[in-house]
C-alpha cells in the first residue's frame, strides 16, 4: 500500500520536473527542476531496496553534475529566455514517442518472453551495500578500474579544455604593480 | 501492488520525454539536460529489473551509467564552454559550417 502511494507520487513528481527541464524556456528553471527530479529519482532507488544507487544519485548527480552545470551556467547568459526556432513540432513529437516505445519493447521483449535466471542472486542476510561492495571488487573489477581511469581522463580534459592560458592574463599582482 | 511492468512503464515515459528534449532543443546546455533525463530513465529500469528478478548485475550496470555521465558532463561542458568563448553563442544551428 505505502510503496504504491510512494510509486505513484514520485512518478508523478519526476515526470513533472522532467517536463518543466524538456519544455521550460528558461535555462536556470530547466537546471532547478533537473535537479529535482534526480533527487525524486534516487526515491525510486530506494523504494527498490537500492540504498547504495540511491544514495551515489544524490551525490553524484544533484552534488556534483548539477554542481557543475551551475558553474558552467556562469559562462552563459542564462538570465535571459532562449530563443529557439523549432520546425516540424508534429513529426518530432510522433517519431519521438515512436522509436522511444519500440526502443523499450526491443530491450524488454527478452525479458519477459524467456525465463531469466539470475546470474549473481541475491543472498539473504546480507545489506545491498555489502553485496554490492562483494560483486564490483571480484566480478566486475576491471570495468570497475576502467571507470576510474575515464574519470581521471575526463577531469583532466575538462582542466586542459577550461583554463586559462597563465602566461598570457595579467595575474592580481602584476596588475597591482601597473605593469599589465 | 507495483509490479516490474510499472516500473518499465514508467522508464519508457521518461526515456520518450528525453528523446523529445534531444529531438526539440536547439540550446546545447538544454540537450545536455535532456540526456541527463535518457541515462536516468535507464537507470530506473535496470534497478527495477535487477529488485526484480534477484540479480544485482543491473544496478551494478547502474552505478557505471552514472560514473559515465559524470565524465561527460566533464568533457561535454568544457567542449561547450571553449565553443561559446569561439563563437559567442551555443545554439545548435551555429554548428552548421559545411553547407550541404
Amino acid at each position: 500500500m505505502f510503496e504504491a502511494i510512494a510509486f505513484y507520487t514520485f512518478s508523478i513528481l519526476v515526470i513533472g520536473m522532467f517536463g518543466v527541464v524538456v519544455f521550460s524556456k528558461n535555462a536556470l528553471y530547466a537546471m532547478s527542476a533537473l535537479a529535482g527530479g534526480m533527487i525524486f529519482i534516487s526515491g525510486f532507488f530506494f523504494l527498490l531496496g537500492a540504498d547504495f544507487l540511491g544514495v551515489v544519485q544524490i551525490i553524484v548527480y544533484t552534488g556534483a553534475v548539477m554542481a557543475l552545470y551551475a558553474f558552467g551556467m556562469m559562462f552563459f547568459d542564462s538570465a535571459k529566455d532562449i530563443k529557439e526556432n523549432i520546425k516540424y513540432k508534429k513529426i518530432i513529437y510522433t517519431l519521438s514517442v515512436l522509436s522511444a516505445i519500440f526502443t523499450i519493447f526491443i530491450l524488454m521483449a527478452p525479458i519477459y518472453s524467456v525465463k531469466i535466471e539470475a546470474m549473481y542472486p541475491t543472498i539473504q542476510n546480507v545489506g545491498n551495500i555489502q553485496m554490492i561492495g562483494l560483486i564490483l571488487f571480484t566480478k566486475y573489477l576491471v570495468p570497475f578500474e576502467l571507470a576510474a581511469i575515464m574519470l581521471l581522463v575526463a577531469m583532466i580534459a575538462g582542466i586542459v579544455l577550461v583554463k586559462v592560458k597563465m602566461e598570457e592574463t595579467p595575474t592580481n599582482i602584476e596588475v597591482a604593480r601597473g605593469e599589465k | 501492488m507495483i509490479t516490474l511492468t510499472h516500473y518499465l512503464v514508467l522508464s519508457g515515459i521518461l526515456f520518450s520525454l528525453g528523446i523529445v528534449g534531444v529531438l526539440r532543443r536547439k540550446n546545447l546546455l538544454m540537450l545536455f539536460f535532456s540526456t541527463e533525463i535518457l541515462l536516468n530513465a535507464v537507470n530506473v529500469g535496470f534497478a527495477a529489473v535487477s529488485k526484480y528478478y534477484g540479480d544485482l548485475s543491473g544496478q551494478i550496470f547502474s552505478f557505471f551509467i552514472i560514473s559515465i555521465a559524470a565524465s561527460e558532463v566533464a568533457v561535454g561542458l568544457g567542449l561547450l564552454v571553449l565553443w561559446y568563448k569561439r563563437s559567442g553563442t551555443i545554439d545548435l544551428d551555429s554548428l552548421q559550417m559545411m553547407k550541404g
